[in-house]
């Protein structure tokens, strides 16, 4: 066999691909050096609630034989893929780490991991998250703490934490996570890998269990570029069962990636470069600037005057969209049932209350408060106006840039503990990934060093909509010119 | 000094379905308090005028035809009740005897 475990661990997932099919490797050669690494490291980090080696084994041999009759599904047949605990495969768990879903396990396959499937990729595990995709650090877990892998005592970001560290860790090449308003990139910024949050309507939601259905994605992390591009082509694409899905064709980004491209106009917009960002993240944003300008693009300061608004806005719009849909949570159907119910009315109120955690019941509260009469005027609709005028600076920047450089956060990993008291300040750890998900763009957070506490950096790529591919060439001009080599100490140790 | 708006968190609670213990109750207020007064920036913009938006882009929401299709077998969709007899979910006796 051409590879050994850590040649396996280290290879991209195009690599392994590339590997599986030349007939060097097996699928499960691939497969069992990621459930060795996964179950010799996870109890440290906790990135996944459940990772059945029996049952990847088993998706691995079949694809193995698929291979040995060249009835391959696609180039990634074999290729294992872990998937956030909130996107449906019909007969797993779907808990989005709540105990309301507890046990529940799904009764369909949704869109994504349907196309995931018919390419012959190995489902491999259940990653932890914040309970029902809200937080910033994975804490609000109903489950388990999942810890940085670079520095255990600090938080892996959220809410697609298990995505960001299983990566990191190399327990997989490539997972998929959801990004309602940083969940992707934020936590790919604090683990130091690619995470990539495309534009609004490019991936199907049918399946991804919905948090704020206007600002939802799904979208892949990954350790390059290429591969991340591969992973959003797969899972990309208009769905009937989905209407706000786009209904044009697009170009494959991984197919744009490798076009003849000349550089370009990146626009730093003054309102993230203020007070508040970590001298050390300053530090490495002003490197990137200098990377870009020696690789011929030209940096702009721009200005996206309504930035300090994001905040409040998004935490009107995805609370209000969260307390109507969390109301399909309610003790009756296929949720956790309170045996204290005292009638049909009161079981809902019981069965909500023992089973959401208080991040959820805070935001549906929250919801409910915006939406509520005499409210939803100064509350919920004047926020869908302000949306309107954040959009609207993204696309008068756009008019003169081809993208948006910013830090992905104002700091880098903080500590476990350190802001589960104190709401605002973990919704502040957002700030330069919501405006994003409010006007609907793509969005990718790049490695790009660590600081002098071996805490990784990442900057953010914000592009045009559905400019993934122009973004992403962007994105690789950097990446090939200063990669990201460094790996925390548990990815080495295995 | 943001203004720090009243919070009726019995009243929210009921819209909400849910249960809060006391201690909840208490925290919940303060800090739905505190969240609200950071709200309160956005009650200083000039919105005149400007049309809310509801979604990123404005497309037709695009409809499948209406063509029959095969139903889920009610195992399927009870498959996660928490009880259910008969091909129905149970739930408590929700009309009064006469």
């Amino acid at each position: 066999m051409g590879m050994d475990q850590s040649a396996i661990l280290e290879a991209s997932a195009l690599v392994l691909a590339k590997a599986l099919h030349n007939g060097e490797i097996a699928s499960r050669d691939i497969c069992q050096a990621f459930l060795d690494a996964a179950e010799q490291g996870d109890s440290e980090v906790g990135a996944f609630l459940k990772l059945d080696r029996d049952a990847v084994l088993a998706s691995a041999d079949a694809s193995d034989k698929r291979r040995a009759s060249g009835e391959e599904l696609s180039p990634l047949d074999g290729v294992p893929v872990a998937i956030k605990d909130n996107i449906a495969i019909e007969g797993e768990s779907l808990s989005c780490a709540s105990k309301i879903l507890g046990e529940f396990k799904s009764p369909y396959t949704g869109t994504v991991a349907g196309k995931l499937l018919s390419a012959g990729m190995i489902p491999f595990g259940r990653l932890n998250m914040d309970e029902f995709a809200m937080g910033s650090s994975t804490e609000n877990s109903a489950f388990q703490k999942t810890r940085n892998p670079w520095n255990t005592e600090h938080a892996p970001g959220g809410s697609s934490g298990g995505s960001a560290a299983a990566v990191a860790s190399r327990f997989c090449p490539w997972t998929l996570g959801s990004d309602t308003g940083g969940s992707i990139r934020q936590p790919a910024a604090f683990c130091g890998v690619v995470g990539l949050k495309p534009t609004y309507g490019r991936v199907s939601r049918f399946g991804l269990v919905a948090f704020a259905s206007s600002l939802d994605q799904i979208g892949p992390l990954g350790r390059s570029v290429e591969d991340v591009a591969t992973l959003l082509d797969v899972i990309s694409g208009h769905d009937p069962y989905d209407s706000t899905s786009y209904p044009e064709d697009l170009e494959p980004a991984s197919v744009q990636l490798h076009m003849p491209h000349e550089p370009g106009t990146l626009g730093m917009p003054k309102e993230y470069f203020g007070e508040g960002i970590d001298p050390e993240v300053s530090k490495h944003m002003e490197a990137v600037a200098d990377a870009y300008r020696d690789l011929g693009y030209t940096i702009k300061e721009i200005s996206l005057p309504h930035t300090e608004l994001a905040v409040p806005t998004y935490y009107i719009i995805a609370t209000a969209e969260a307390s109507s849909n969390l109301s399909r949570f309610d003790g009756i159907r296929y949720t956790h049932r309170s045996t204290e119910g005292k009638d049909a009315i009161d079981l809902y109120y019981q069965s909500r209350g023992e089973g959401f955690g208080p991040e959820v019941k805070r935001r549906v509260i929250l919801g409910s408060y915006v939406l509520s009469s005499g409210y939803y005027d100064a509350y919920y609709k004047r926020a869908q106006q302000v949306r309107t005028l954040i959009r609207n600076d993204f696309l008068n920047a756009f008019k003169e840039v081809d993208a948006i450089l910013t830090p992905t956060t104002p700091t880098p990993a903080f500590k476990i503990g350190e802001k589960t008291e104190d709401p605002i300040s973990m919704y502040l750890a957002d700030i330069f990934t919501i405006s994003v998900n409010l006007a609907g763009l793509p969005a990718v957070s790049m490695p790009c060093g660590l600081t002098d506490d071996r805490l990784p950096v990442g900057f953010q790529l914000i592009g045009q909509p559905f400019e993934e591919g122009r973004m992403l060439q962007i994105a690789q001009a950097y990446e090939s010119a200063h990669p990201f080599k460094e790996q925390p100490e548990i990815a080495s140790k295995a | 000094m943001q203004e720090r708006p009243e919070v009726d968190i019995e009243k929210l609670a009921m819209l909400s379905r849910i249960q809060l213990t006391e201690a909840e109750k208490e925290a919940y207020s303060a800090q739905l308090s505190d969240i609200l007064g950071f709200f309160q920036k956005l009650q200083e913009v000039d919105v005149e005028g400007i049309r809310p938006m509801a979604h990123p882009f404005e497309v037709e929401p695009d409809l499948r035809e209406d063509v029959a299709a095969e139903p889920w077998k009610a195992e399927r969709s009870l498959s996660n009740a928490p009880a259910s007899r008969d091909n129905q979910v149970v739930v408590p006796k929700v009309v009064e005897d006469a």
